[in-house]
Order: structure tokens, then sequence, then C-alpha cells
């Protein structure tokens, strides 16, 4: 342990941690722009400055490292107005439109701003001149907002490691940017929004929908059917000064009832039949030689990335649309044709933890004769802005249930909102129907919880056919796991049978659409919140879901059946990057 | 080997073939050969002798021309090599002549001494044998053979040389930190991303001398435990990397490079890497980022790289000038070094002067001269005759230094005493005919252009600064633009991520403390 | 493997990322192709190459100054404006350039010819005002002086 004395007070911590974590732990909050707790470490912003005895010049806080016997004093006023002009220097190149910026009264810069009494710019003149892009259908970018605190750039590179946005130009001009400015939807990127959720200002956004969604309500003509994903009911709550993993899943569809959505329904129940579908489809894999190890493709995000990145590992990723996209089949065949609605008058509408999603809604292959399972996918930050414009006061709304027929769900349904989550549901269902009689323990704790770095990894023993066999697994969160855990398939070195992948760091509950902030700590309440839930569930397992039998039974077929195939599965194919570049 | 009774050392370096050096070579070769003296006398090329103008010496006698034209060149060829009569009128300075070839400490004119210089201008560079014919290669067999790399570092250290790049760190004590740091692998880099506007002195010590680098290199590596080394070169210095690779193969050849140098354990290979045109590559830790192929933004320091640098690797990074000095000590020793320059600065120190001066070019010269012993009797006043109103010593990061304080002495003590640097070595003479105004904006610009923008103060403020002076200078700033401009350089200086940005000041505050009036000038009337 | 005429294959041949030469490969293949720049297709081929994500190589290349990702002239005139070049006239030197050639620094001729560009000090104070024109030093320079070497060029 190391001693280190700040403002007059003795803090006693660990050896390699910073100034700033000291600091932490007494109770001050020094303020900072680029830094990422665990994540990115790069003292650009100079924002965290504070004045070290024997050290003429300011340190930054957030990457200086205690040594023994440190005075470090954080108030003087040196130091407050050196950060108080460090900030009016980045003000110098922000617009000051604050009331028509996205991100107004939730900008961490406009904060620091009220919080160290800038009360005016003393620098004008010539602004940068960063581009934009309105092109992309996952997000939006204004480079005129943008701090260069290379947040985003550290999540798309470091954690990601997709490599669609970098550091381009320097000095005054610096940006960051896709490689010669091309639009987000040519580069490698793969709308995972992970930027998005790490810009302290309004520079990356989503390519907000909410007024396609307004459209349609008001639209006499057309029929909304909405759909809430599972993680959105621990995190929604959060817009609302709820504590992180707080659930709402009552409120959020009497919200939406209020709102005039014509039918409400909830992605739970096509989560599990995603899980009747990936479950029965894992069984046949594993019985009649198919490619192994099989690879969820739930996360749109995730789908995208390998695509990209891993064309040569498509066939092990499973045929299985996402819930999202299972769901707004069924609301535009079985229950169109149960109501008599025209499905071609159908708007169907998704909440989403996730920016990908609008992207997933758009594949031409998710639909047939000339309409999508989704039209409109709107983030957890867009539905809450929706509410907000609703005059609805969410905190006090009763509790209330999705529209039967496609109401129920269970707890398998709702854990796909976390790491691990799809595959716990897919082992509940699973290793029941291959061993034909009721298993007790649901909980495979295992595959649980958030692991930032790396992957989970375990092993369930069962039989097949009378024989004895481990079926291994393993489940990685945040593409750059997924990446380290492809390249082990790739070089043969992984024998598992099952492999779930989420492109967001702690699945779901961590997506691009979540609430501002999304730190760590926060992730980690939202999985608690989710397995709360779950163990509240009457039913946990999918193939006891009453509705979802029903339908099999009424529509359907069997699992993996023709026209469950037909309806419920998709294809992939390569996505070629930078071809046909310009000479 | 071929006997000449006379070798002709002809300058051909830039500057040089600019005034014509290439006509005076032509003519000198037709003459030779009219007067059927050809087997007789040999022309050496080489890079700058530091002087103005077309120049040469002949050896033996080691008489020095400057400012020669063709049409001399009949005269200097009847006289001086036929008749052995030397032509006074050319002579570059008359007194001093006797005292170029007395040996180690090579007396130059005007109070200049040659350590570094040393072989610049007296010897082939692309002949590996002239080198070695000049005690070269010397070093490295004495260190190899008879010191342990700890004596090495004792030697350098007691010598007490500091880094010529501009931050003046001890490099005996460098040096000590990464013999310290235990890897299987470090790394020697050769720092020749000369940047600083004003300095060429790398430039000119690898086109004249380049096996010294590659000797100190080597002696570097040996000491600190390393097999392998790079030379970060300008990318616009052409002459300098095809001077460096070439010298680089001869010293392979020669197997002063390689395995096993001089038939011992030691083995050493150095890479040229070339710059892409960013000023911020020369902070070491930028420098390495280069190295490695990314954008050479300043990395988080500590790590230092004497710990962790090259490819995480423990890594000296050292400045050529620093470097050219290795040889010499170790063949002379830390004492003798000693004692040139002043208390505190041991050596001499490569200055470029420049501006509206007589004498532009190169100059060595043990530390403790003072500034106006550089302006009148080297530099020898203005050219325009004006009154020089100030100097900018150490590049456009260092100080402004006006007329009234030219008794400054320019060593590393006095310097630091007073707030000041000579960094790079730049001096740059400016006359009265300039408004400081103008001049500060022309640094302003340079600043803006070559931050990184990696840290706010440095991007933001490089660039406001850029547009205070803007406006001063058409006489539309305010009266406030000042204050606000000096609260800006101070938050620079304390706050900016890296030299850069905390030394880019360094002219403004300079200036706003000596020439505070004369900026105000720029302000508009009546605008406060 | 080529690209506007670039064999960009062979030069790659040379890459190693331990001998920290992409700096100078880039140089290579931009000097190498007739309109000093690397192509975009360059930079993918590159890339591909190299296995460094081509986001983070375009970081590089519009990084430093010497390298272009935009078609330039046959002669890239690169004109000093640092202090030292300032303060004996350079501005009058470079509107001068400017003045003959018709073009805003940055630009390139119609006809392809030339590209003007300011830059930092090159080392060439000696002979201050200085210019390079490819690889080509001019010194000592005067705006009257400025014609007759752009005529010089072919």
């Amino acid at each position: 342990m190391l001693n280190i004395n700040i403002n007059g007070m003795d803090v006693k911590v660990e050896k390699g941690s910073t100034i700033l974590e000291a600091a932490n732990k007494i109770g001050l909050k020094i303020p900072t722009l680029c830094h990422i707790p665990e994540i990115q470490k790069i003292g650009a912003c100079r924002m965290c400055l504070v004045d070290i005895e024997g050290n003429p010049k300011l340190q930054a806080s957030c990457t200086t490292p205690v040594v023994d016997g440190m005075i470090v004093k954080t108030n003087t006023k040196k130091v407050r107005d050196t950060r108080k002009f460090v900030l009016e220097l980045i003000l110098s190149d922000h617009p000051t439109a604050c009331l028509t910026c996205e991100r107004n009264t939730r900008c961490e810069l406009q904060t620091l701003a009220a919080e160290l009494g800038v009360d005016i710019v003393p620098f004008r003149g010539a602004t940068s001149s960063r581009g934009k892009d309105n092109d992309t259908l996952q997000l939006n970018y204004d480079g005129s907002k943008c701090i260069y605190c290379k947040r985003c750039e550290t999540m798309c590179n470091e954690v990601q490691t997709v490599g669609a946005i970098f550091s381009q130009k320097r000095g005054f001009d610096s940006e960051v940017g896709t490689p010669f400015n091309l639009p987000f939807k040519d580069s490698v990127c793969t709308g995972c929004g992970q930027c998005v959720l790490n810009c302290p200002v309004g520079a990356l956004k989503d390519n907000e929908n909410i007024d396609e969604v307004w459209d349609a309500i008001y639209n006499p003509d057309k029929i909304t059917v909405i759909q809430v994903a599972p993680s959105v009911r621990v995190t929604l709550g959060e817009e609302f000064g709820l504590k992180p993993g707080s659930i709402v899943t009552g409120k959020i569809f009497a919200a939406m009832r209020r709102m005039g959505f014509d039918h409400i329904f909830d992605t739970d129940f096509a989560a599990d039949l995603t899980i009747m579908e990936e479950g029965y489809e894992f069984i046949n894999r594993v019985k009649n030689g198919g490619t192994l190890p099989m690879i969820t493709s739930c996360s749109p995000g995730w789908v995208n990335f390998i695509e990209t990145f891993f064309p040569d590992l498509l066939p092990n990723l499973s045929t299985c649309k996402s819930p999202q996209q299972m769901q707004g089949a069924m609301v535009k065949t079985y229950f169109a044709e149960k109501m008599k609605l025209d499905p071609k008058k159908i708007v169907s509408i998704s909440v989403m933890p996730c920016t990908a999603k609008k992207g997933e809604a758009k594949r031409p292959e998710m639909g047939r004769d000339g309409y999508s399972d989704v039209d409109i996918a709107i983030t957890t930050r867009e539905f809450a802005k929706m509410i907000r414009q609703s005059e609805i006061d969410f905190l006090n709304l009763p509790d209330e249930g999705p529209d039967d027929p496609i109401g129920i769900s269970t707890g398998a349904g709702l854990i796909f909102g976390a790491s691990g989550g799809v595959m716990e549901a897919a082992l509940r269902t699973a290793l029941e129907v291959i061993e034909g009689h009721e298993i007790k323990n649901v909980d495979y704790v295992g595959v649980r919880g958030l692991k930032l770095d790396g992957f989970k990894e375990a092993t369930v023993s069962t039989q097949i056919d009378g024989n004895p066999v481990d079926v291994k697994v393993a489940v990685a969160s945040g593409l750059g796991n997924a990446r380290k855990l492809m390249e082990k398939v790739q070089a043969g070195e992984a024998d598992y049978h099952f492999i779930e992948i989420m492109a967001c760091p702690g699945g779901c509950i961590g997506g691009g659409g979540q609430p501002i902030p999304t730190t760590t700590e926060i992730r980690k309440q939202r999985i608690e919140g989710i397995y709360k839930g779950d163990k509240d569930m009457p039913i946990r397992k999918s193939h006891e879901n009453p509705a979802i039998q029903v339908l099999y039974k009424e529509f359907l077929g069997e699992p993996n059946g023709h026209k469950a195939h037909e309806l419920l599965h998709t294809h992939y194919t390569q996505q070629k990057y930078y071809e046909n570049l310009k000479k | 080997m071929k006997f000449y009774r006379s070798h002709i050392i002809l300058g051909m370096d830039t500057p040089s073939l600019l005034a014509g050096a290439k006509g005076v070579r032509d003519t000198l070769e037709k003459q030779l050969k009219e007067k059927n003296i050809v087997n007789e006398i040999r022309i050496v090329e080489t890079g700058s002798l530091g002087y103005n103008g077309v120049s040469m010496i002949i050896y033996p006698e080691g008489i020095i021309y400057t400012g020669i034209k063709p049409e001399d060149i009949k005269e200097l060829v009847e006289e001086h090599l036929i008749k052995g009569r030397p032509v006074k009128r050319l002579m570059a300075i008359e007194s001093s002549q006797k005292d170029i070839c007395a040996g180690k400490q090579e007396k130059l004119l005007d109070g200049q001494v040659r350590i570094v210089l040393k072989n610049a201008g007296s010897i082939d560079p692309e002949n590996i044998i002239e080198y070695i014919a000049k005690d070269g290669y010397m070093a490295l067999g004495k260190v190899l053979n008879e010191n342990t790399p700890k004596e090495v570092i004792d030697i350098v250290k007691n010598s007490e040389l500091k880094g010529r790049g501009g931050a003046a760190f001890p490099t005996g004590k460098k040096w000590e930190f990464t013999y310290n740091t235990e890897s299987s692998q470090k790394y020697v880099i050769c720092n020749a991303d000369e940047g600083e506007p004003g300095t060429f002195k790398d430039r000119l010590i690898m086109e004249g001398d380049p096996h010294a680098v590659i000797e100190a290199m080597a002696i570097c590596a040996y000491a600190i435990g390393a097999n392998k080394g790079y030379i970060y070169v300008r990318g616009e210095y052409k002459l300098s990397i095809d001077r460096i690779k070439k010298a680089i193969k001869d010293a392979e050849e020669h197997n002063f490079l390689g395995e096993n140098i001089f038939d011992s354990d030691f083995s050493f290979n150095i890479e040229v890497c070339l710059g892409g045109g960013a000023y911020v590559c020369g902070e070491e830790t930028a420098l390495i980022e280069s190295i490695e192929g990314k954008r050479g933004e300043p990395r988080l320091k500590p790590p230092y790289p004497p710990v962790c640098g090259l490819f995480g690797k423990p890594t000296i990074v050292n400045n050529v000038e620093t470097l050219a000095n290795i040889p010499q000590i170790i063949l002379n020793g830390s004492d003798w070094f000693k004692k040139l320059g002043v208390k505190g600065s041991a050596g001499t120190k490569v200055f470029t002067i420049l501006g509206d001066i007589n004498e532009k070019g190169l100059i060595e010269v043990p530390m403790g001269i003072s500034l106006k012993e550089v302006f009148e009797n080297i530099a020898k006043g203005t050219r325009s005759g004006k009154k020089v109103k100030f100097a900018h010593i150490g590049g456009s990061s260092g100080n402004i230094v006006p007329f009234n304080n030219f008794d400054i002495k320019l060593d590393l003590n006095t310097l630091a005493s007073s707030d000041l640097t000579h960094g790079s070595g730049v001096i740059l003479f400016v006359s009265e005919d300039i408004h400081i105004n103008d001049y500060l904006k022309s640094v302003a610009k340079f600043f803006k252009h070559e931050s990184c923008g990696k840290c706010t103060p440095c991007r933001e403020g490089t660039f406001r600064i850029y547009q205070f002076m803007e406006k001063l200078n058409k006489k539309e700033g305010k009266k406030s633009d000042i204050s606000k401009m000096k609260d800006l350089c101070k938050v620079m200086k304390n706050a900016s991520f890296c030299g850069l940005g905390q030394a880019a000041v360094n002219p403004f505050l300079d200036a706003m403390t000596h020439f505070e009036k004369e900026m105000m000038e720029g302000v508009k009337e009546g605008k406060k | 493997m080529t690209c506007c005429n670039v064999d960009v294959g062979k030069i790659l041949k040379e890459y190693s990322e331990e001998k920290g030469n992409l700096m100078e490969i880039l140089h290579k293949i931009q000097n190498s192709s007739k309109e000093n720049y690397i192509c975009d297709d360059c930079m993918k081929k590159i890339s591909d190459y190299t296995k460094l994500p081509l986001n983070k190589l375009y970081g590089v290349t519009s990084f430093y100054t010497m390298f272009s990702n935009k078609k330039r002239g046959k002669y890239v005139i690169r004109m000093c404006e640092s202090c030292p070049c300032h303060v004996l006239g350079a501005e009058a030197v470079i509107n001068s350039f400017v003045d003959e050639l018709g073009i805003k620094v940055g630009e390139t001729t119609k006809d392809g010819k030339f590209t003007l560009e300011h830059c930092a000090c090159l080392g060439l104070c000696a002979v201050a005002p200085a210019v390079m024109i490819n690889e080509d030093v001019h010194g000592n320079l005067k705006p009257e002086m400025v014609k007759d070497i752009i005529a010089k060029y072919e």
C-alpha cells in the first residue's frame, strides 16, 4: 500500500493506483472528459489536472500513478483557474447552441461548464471544419461538436476491435473519423453504438426514428404494433432518475398504451421462440454432425462483425433470426392472420437497447411479400424521449401487461438481456429436451456475469441417446473478446459445442442504445436487475411458455419445421469492405 | 595507395551548390588537366565546411578559401598549387590559419573548437577509409577491447555530457537507466528528426561525418546491452538519408557493424527510419511511435523510454550531436571534455547562426561564449546595417533575447538560471525592421501547423495564439487580446501534455515581457 | 499487385514491422506515383499487406504532412515559411509563386504540373528563403527569381 496526502487528508491506495482513483476514495470528484475508467487512460483533455508538491507543472491525475509520500492539492486557485481555462479552450471550438442539442441537460461538457462556473467563452473565432454523417442507419455524427476526447476511438479499436474510426489529421484539424471520411455505412462499422454510448457530448448520437413512429401512430390507416426488448426494462428507469437495474416492465406497457400504440407485445416472447428454434437447431447439429461450435446470432452488431471479419465461420452461425425479427415475423403473419389484419398496414416497431437493430430491421432478407418483419427500431434513449414528449408521468404509472395472444414470456426470455443469458436459456430448454425429463436446477451461474476481458467457459454433463456427453460452452461479450474467441476457433484450439456472443460488453444491458452513462458499475447493477427479474418469474423455461406451445400447435408446427424455417430463420453473406475505393 | 601531393576538400553541400560549387569544380578539373597536374592533386567533395559561399580547404597546408568563383580558379591553381603561394585575398582569415591542423584540439576561426564537426568538411563522408584514417572506429575498438559496459557508462557520466537536443539531460545517466533495466532486447535510437526551425546541424553532421554517428551508436549499444539501433531521419533530408545508408553499408562490410564486431561477442545492426514531416516526432516518445508505424503522438510518461520504449523495450534516444561527441570523449577522456566549456556545461556546442547577419552558418564553440561575442565576432553584425533588435535562441520554441541582454553567456547553467534554453542551438538575429507582431505571427503559424492535437491546451492554444497574432499583425487587435494571450501561454506552459505545447509559448511570453509596447501597436484604436 | 502504375507489391515486400520501415514504404510508394500521392486503392493494398487496419493507416498518412491521399502535381513545391525564411522575405517569395502559378497554396495547377504547399523548416536556413521542388533545393530566393525557376520544370 502507498500513502498519499490529498488536500491534507491521508489516503492509502494499492500500488499502481492513479491520483484520480485515490481522490475518488475520499469522495472527491475530479472532473474528467477523456477518461473511461478501466478502459482509456490517455491524459489528453487536461481537465483533471492537480498540483503535486515539488512539480512546477500541473499533472493529469487520471494518468499519474501515486508515489509513496506524494502530496497533492486538487483545489488550489492555480488548479481551478487552469481547469476552467482548459474548459474554456474546449468551448472555444464547440457550438454553444445547447438548447437545440440532443444532449441538452445530459451533456458532460455542459455539466462541467456549469460546475466550473464558465460564464463567458473568452476565445472566439474560427472553428474546426470536421465533417458530418447523416447517411448511416445506426448513428449520426456531427464533428462540429466533437471535443476530441477519443473515447469513441478507444471503444471502436481497443474494446470492440472493429476499427471503423481513428484519429486523423493533426493539430486544430484533428478529428476522429472513418478512413477517407467515408460515411460510416461504407466503413467496417458494425453499428454497435459503443461510440455513441461513450460520447460525452452530442457529436455521436442515435440516428433518430422518433418522428416516423409518431407519424405511424397518428396515421389512421396504419396499425402500430410495438415490442420491447428484455434489457430495456432494467435500464429505462435510469432515464427517469431510477437506480440502474430497477425493473419497470409494467410501466413500459402502461406508457405504450397511453402513447397510442394499437398492440403491445414483449420481445421476451420472441426470445422464448428463439430458444425453441435455436435449441432444436443445436440438438440437431450435435446429433447429426452439423457444424460446431454453433454460435448465437441474436446480436446484429455481432452478425455484422462475423460477416465482415470471419466470413469463413458463417456456417457456424445459428440460422435463427434474432428475437426482434422473430417477433416482427410473428406479428405480421400469425398475429395478422389471427386478427384478420392486412400485414401491409401493420407498422412493426421495436424498442431496443441497440443501435445495430436499426440496421438489422432494414436487411432485405428480413421480410416477405414486400414488407419487413420490423419497420422501425428505436433505442431505449429514443423511447425515453418519446415518453417525455407524451406528457406521461412515467414514475407514477400503474403496472400493466402486454396484449394477447403473444404476451406471455418466461425468465429464459428475460435473461437474453445479459451476457450469458441466451446460453443459459438455451441450456434450460435443450438439456430437458435431450434428456426427456425435468431438470430442477436451472441456474447456470458459470455463464453469468460481466467479464470485460476474455470469455466465460462452462461444461455441462448430459446424455445424448444414452451416451454421456460433456457439452462445452463459451460466452463472450464485447467484440474484442469475440475476436479472440473466433481466432481460437479458427486455429482449431476450441472444442466448444456452443458459443454465445453479444457485441456489447455485458450484453444488451450495455448496448449501444442504452441510457448514458453506461459504466462498468452501471452494467453490473443492470445485470443484477435481469437475474432478479428471472428469479421472480413464474415460468423460467422457454418450452414451458404456454403461448409458445399454442403458437407451434396452431401455426408453426414443429420447431425447425418447414414453416418455422421460412419465417424464423435467415442466411448470412460475407460483407466485403473497402472494395472499389476511388482511385 | 596512390600518392597525391595535395588534397582539395571542396564543400558541395546544398548552400555551396547554390552558390555555384559545381561551376567551381568543373573549372578546377579543367585547370588541373590543362596544367597537367591531375595525377598530383586530388579533389574530395564533401559536405558543408561551415563557411559562406563556395569554400575549399587545401591540404597539407590546411588553408581555407571561401567565396570562390570559377574565375578565381586559374589564379588559385597557378599561385597555390604550382608556385606554393597562398592567395591571400581568398583566404578565410589569415591569422589563424596555422592552427587548423594542430592536432586534436583543433582551434578554428574566431574561437571555434571542433569536436563534433571535427571531420565534417575535412574527409570524404562517403569513404569509410578516410574516417578510419582520422582515428575512426578507434573508440569503438578501444571500448570493446579495454572497457566493460559499466566503465563506458562511467566515462560518459564523468564527462558530464548533456543531451544536445534541447532538454539537456545528462547522457551518462540516461544510459545508466537502460543499463540497469534488465531485458533481453534493448534499442539505441539516434534522433535525427531535426525540425526546429533554423536548425541544420544534425544534417551537416550526417552529411559530413556519418560514421561518427554510427560509431557512437555502437558504443552506446555496447554500454547498455543493445544489439539493434535505429536512425530516425527527417524525410526531407534526402542527402543525409543516402549518406547514412551508404555509411551503414560500408561499416557492415568492415565489420564495424554486424556480428561479432572486432571479434568480440558484441553484435549490432542499424536500420534507417524516415520521418514524414512532423515536428512533434522530435519528442522522443512520438519518434518511437513513428518508428512503430503510428501517428507521431507523444506517449504518457512514465514509463520513460530508457525503461520502456520502442516495442515496449528499454530504449535510448540520443540526438545526433550528442552522439557525435561520444567517440572523442572515449578517445580523449572525460577530463579533456570537461575542460572544454565551463563548469556544469562540458564540451562544445554547435550553433546555427542565422538571420540578418554577415556570416551565416554553423559554428562549434565552447560552452560559455556570450551572445554578444557570437553576434559581433562570428556573425559580424547585421548584413543590412540596421540595428539588431533581438536574437531568438534555441529555435522557434526558444527564447527571445533583446539586444540589451546580449551579454548573456550561452552555457546551460547561465541560461537555465535566466529560465532560458539553447534548445537545439539556433541563434536567429532579427533586425529592427521586422515588427515583433509580424515575427510572432510566423512563430505562431509554425506551432499551429505542428501541434499534434492530442491535448487540449496545445491543440486549441496554438490555434488561438495564431488568431491573436494574425489580428495584432493586421492592427485589428484588442487591448485585452494581449492579456488573454498571456494567460493562455501560462496555461499552455503548465498544462500541456508534452514539451511541444509547454515550450511553444516561450517566445510569446518573452515578447510580452520585452516588447509589450510594440505589440500594443497592433491594437486597433479604441478597442479595449 | 500494381496500382497507379506503381508496383505496390514489390515495394511492400521490403516491409517489416521490426525494421520500423512503414514510413519509408509509404514514401517509396508515393514517390513512385506520377501524381505524388498514395491513392485509396494503394492504401487498401498496404493495409492488407501490413495488417495495419485502414482506419489506422489513414490516421498515419493524414498525420504526416509529406504524405498525400489526394492527387498532386508532377512537381510539389514546398515553400518554407518558418521564421528564418520569414525574416528574410519568404512571404513575398511565396506570394510570387502563388501569382505566377495562379493557384492558392494547397492547390494543383490545371495541367497537373505543380502543387503548392506550405511547409515547416526544411533545414535550408543557410540559404533562406528557400523552397524545395520535389528533391531540388532553391535558396536565397527573391520574388523576381520565381518565374525562371518555374520555367525550368518541364
